[in-house]
C-alpha cells in the first residue's frame, strides 16, 4: 500500500467547494422536527388528560386570551379556565423544564466524565437532595420561607451541598487529575449523606410515607411558582451545557491529546459539572430525584441518530421533555384519581423501550 | 519554521529521574528521531516538549520558552501525535481531523469556513476526502494512522512530535506513513521530532539521530555515526550487522547469536 500527499494538479482537479466539508455532525432537520413534533404532542396529552374534560378548542382559546389581540376570554368557562391555567398548564411546564434538563445534565456528566453510566446524579446530588428533603419534612413540615415551601429550597441546598463536597474532596484526593477520582468522591459523598438521611428516617417514623413519595419523584404540587423558581437556574444549565458542545465531543480524545490541543479538561469538567448540578439541583428540588432520564434519553439518541454533542445535547433537551410529561400524563391518570410515583413510570416505560433500542441497534457504539 | 532548543532538561516521575540534563538542539525543517533502547526517556522527552510532563531546564520553540507560552499559543506552534492516538467509535474523520482546528478557536468559539478550508485540503492531500464521513471505528490500522497525522497536520503547527509511528502497522504501512510524513515535512517545512524503536527507519527518514540510555544522551549524529555494531551492542545488548545500503542509507538486522 502507498499513499502519498496528492500532487497540486490533483488537488485542483478534484474540484468542488472549498468549504464544503462532508462528515461533519449535523442536526439531522428530521430528528429536530420530530423532538419538537413529540413534545408538541405530548404537552397536548399532558394538557388535555384529566377528570375534567377539557376540548382541544378550549385549550387553544385559553391559551389565546392573554393576548390583546384575541379577546376570547369570555367564551371560556372560568372553572375550566382555572384548572388549566392553576393546575395543567404549569405542571406541563415544569414536566418540560424537569425533562429536559435531567436529559441533558446526563448527557453532559456522561461527556465529562467519559462515562456511560454516569447520571445527574453521579456526584452526590439526589443523596443530598434526598438528605435536604427528608429534614425539612421531618423536622419542619409545612414551614415556608417567604412564601416558598421549605422542602425544595432543602433539597436545593443539599444537592448543592454535596456535590461541592465531592468536588472538594476528588480535588484534595486527586487534585483532579483523572475523572475516576471525582467519581469515587462523589460515591463517598452520597453513600455518607445517605447513611444520614436513613437514620432520620428510621427515627422519624411518622414521616416516612411523605419522605418516600417525594424521594420517587412527583410534580403533584407543581403551580407557577414552581415553574418560576426553576426556571433561571434551568436556563442558565441548559445554555452553559449548549455552548459546551463542540468541547464535549473533544473530550472523547485521549488525555494528552486534549492537552496538545490547548484544551483544559480540568476548566471544562469545573464549567460543565457546576451548570449540570445547578440545573439538576434545581429540578430535583422541584420534582424529586426522578430516576433514569438522564441515562436513557442520551442514550438512545446516540444509538439512534449519532454520538456527537451536536446532536445528542439539542435532541435531549426536545425528548427528555417529551418523555417526563408523558410520563407524569401517566402518572396522575392510570391510578386516578391517586397518583403513582414518576419515578416508577419513567423506570417502568423507559426500562423496556430502552431495551428495544439496544437489541434493534446491536453493533452500534455505546 | 521553528527550531527547537533543549537545554539542561530533566524529567523525573515520582522522584525517579527520566530523563537526565539533557541538551538538544533541533533546527528548523530538520528531522530528528530519538532512538534508544525501552525506557531511554524517548516518549518522555516528546511529553516535555509538549508540557504533557513539568521539567526542569529550558524548552525553547522558535525562540519562545515553552513556560511562557498559553495553552492554545503552544498548541499552534506543537502539534503531537501520541503513540495510540484515541479514535472515538462514531466520530467521523472529518469530525476527528475538525478537532485539530481547535488551537485556532476561542474557548467557546465554532469552526470558521477557513477552518473547514483547511480541514477539506487536509484530507485531500492525505488522500482521506473519500472517507471524510467515514466513522474512525470502520477504518483500517493504516487510515486510522493518516486521519491522526491529518488531524496533527490540521493544527498548523510548524513542529511536528510523533511518537512510535510506526507502531503495530506491518512494513508496507510503515513505509507508507514516513513517507507520507516526509512529503509534508518538505512541503510544509516542518520540523520533526520523532521517537522511533525501528532503527532501520529510523535511519533512512531523518537527517540525524539522538540515541538516549537511561535518560541520557549517548550520541547524537547521522544514521552513518550513529548505527554502529558498537554502539548498538553496547547500548542495547543486542547481536547486529549494520549493513551499508550503498548510498540508500543503513539497515540495520539483528543475527542470533
Amino acid at each position: 500500500m502507498t499513499v502519498g500527499v496528492k500532487p497540486a494538479s490533483a488537488r485542483r482537479l478534484a474540484g468542488g467547494s472549498p468549504t464544503l466539508l462532508r462528515g461533519l455532525p449535523r442536526l439531522p432537520w428530521i430528528w429536530a422536527a420530530a423532538g419538537c413534533v413529540a413534545l408538541l404532542l405530548c404537552c397536548a396529552i399532558g394538557v388535555l388528560a384529566g377528570p375534567v374534560h377539557i376540548g382541544l378548542g378550549t385549550v387553544a382559546r385559553a391559551l389565546l386570551a392573554p393576548l390583546p389581540w384575541f379577546g376570547t376570554a369570555s367564551s371560556i368557562d372560568p372553572g375550566q379556565a382555572n384548572i388549566l391555567w392553576s393546575l395543567r398548564f404549569p405542571r406541563v411546564v415544569l414536566g418540560v423544564l424537569v425533562g429536559g434538563t435531567l436529559a441533558v445534565a446526563g448527557a453532559a456528566y456522561q461527556g465529562v466524565f467519559r462515562n456511560p453510566l454516569a447520571d445527574p446524579y453521579l456526584l452526590g446530588a439526589a443523596a443530598g437532595a434526598n438528605l435536604g428533603a427528608t429534614l425539612a419534612i421531618a423536622f419542619a413540615p409545612g414551614t415556608s420561607v417567604s412564601g416558598i415551601n421549605i422542602v425544595p429550597l432543602a433539597a436545593f441546598v443539599g444537592a448543592g451541598a454535596a456535590v461541592a463536597g465531592a468536588y472538594a474532596l476528588g480535588r484534595s484526593v486527586t487534585g483532579l487529575r483523572s475523572a475516576t477520582g471525582l467519581i469515587l468522591a462523589g460515591v463517598a459523598i452520597a453513600t455518607f449523606f445517605n447513611s444520614i438521611q436513613s437514620y432520620v428516617q428510621q427515627t422519624q417514623t411518622s414521616s416516612i410515607r411523605m419522605v418516600y413519595s417525594w424521594i420517587l419523584g412527583r410534580l403533584v404540587t407543581a403551580g407557577w411558582d414552581d415553574v418560576l423558581l426553576v426556571l433561571p437556574y434551568v436556563a442558565l444549565s441548559v445554555a452553559v451545557i449548549f455552548l459546551h458542545r463542540r468541547l464535549l465531543d473533544a473530550l472523547t480524545l485521549g488525555e494528552d491529546e486534549i492537552t496538545s490541543l490547548g484544551i483544559s479538561t480540568r476548566r471544562i469538567r469545573l464549567i460543565v459539572v457546576v451548570a449540570a448540578t445547578l440545573g439538576t439541583a434545581a429540578v430535583v428540588a422541584v420534582g424529586g430525584t426522578i430516576a433514569f432520564v438522564g441515562i436513557i434519553i442520551p442514550h438512545t439518541i446516540r444509538l439512534l441518530v449519532g454520538r456527537s454533542y451536536r446532536v445528542v445535547i439539542p435532541l435531549s433537551v426536545l425528548f427528555g421533555a417529551a418523555f417526563l410529561v408523558l410520563a407524569d400524563t401517566a402518572a396522575r391518570t392510570i391510578v386516578a384519581p391517586a397518583e403513582l410515583p414518576i419515578g416508577v413510570i419513567t423506570a417502568f416505560l423507559g426500562a423496556p423501550f430502552f431495551i428495544v433500542v439496544m437489541r434493534s441497534t446491536r453493533g452500534a457504539p455505546l | 519554521m521553528s527550531s527547537v532548543v533543549l537545554t539542561s532538561v530533566s524529567v523525573g516521575y515520582e522522584g525517579r529521574p527520566v530523563v537526565r540534563d539533557l541538551d538538544l538542539t533541533v533546527a528548523s525543517g530538520e528531522w530528528l528521531s530519538l532512538i534508544g533502547p525501552n525506557g531511554a526517556g524517548k516518549t518522555t522527552i516528546l511529553r516535555a516538549i509538549a508540557r504533557l510532563v513539568p521539567f526542569q531546564g529550558d524548552i525553547v520553540i522558535g525562540g519562545h520558552p515553552v513556560t511562557g507560552l498559553s495553552s492554545r499559543n503552544l498548541a499552534r506552534g506543537i502539534a503531537m501525535l501520541v503513540q495510540e492516538p484515541q479514535m472515538p467509535a462514531g466520530m467521523t474523520v472529518a469530525q476527528y481531523v475538525l478537532l485539530g482546528r481547535s488551537p485556532h478557536l476561542g474557548y467557546l468559539g465554532r469552526e470558521s469556513s477557513h477552518d473547514r478550508r483547511v480541514v477539506k485540503d487536509v484530507l485531500r492531500r492525505l488522500a482521506l476526502d473519500e472517507l471524510a464521513a467515514r466513522s474512525l471505528d470502520k477504518l483500517s490500522g493504516g487510515e486510522r494512522q493518516r486521519a491522526a497525522i491529518a488531524r496533527a497536520l490540521a493544527q498548523g503547527a510548524p513542529v511536528l512530535l510523533i511518537d512510535e509511528p510506526t507502531t503495530s502497522l506491518d512494513v508496507g504501512r510503515q513505509q507508507s506513513v514516513l513517507e507520507l510524513i516526509d512529503q509534508l515535512r518538505h512541503e510544509q517545512e516542518l520540523t520533526v521530532i520523532a521517537a522511533m524503536h525501528e532503527l532501520t527507519l529510523a535511519g533512512q527518514y531523518s537527517d540525524r539521530l539522538a540515541l538516549l540510555v537511561e535518560g541520557r544522551l549517548v550520541a547524537t549524529g547521522t544514521a552513518a555515526q550513529v548505527l554502529t555494531e558498537p554502539t548498538i551492542s553496547a547500548h542495547y545488548g543486542a547481536e547486529v550487522r549494520v549493513i551499508d545500503l550503498n548510498g540508500s542509507g543503513t539497515a540495520v538486522v539483528p543475527v542470533r547469536r
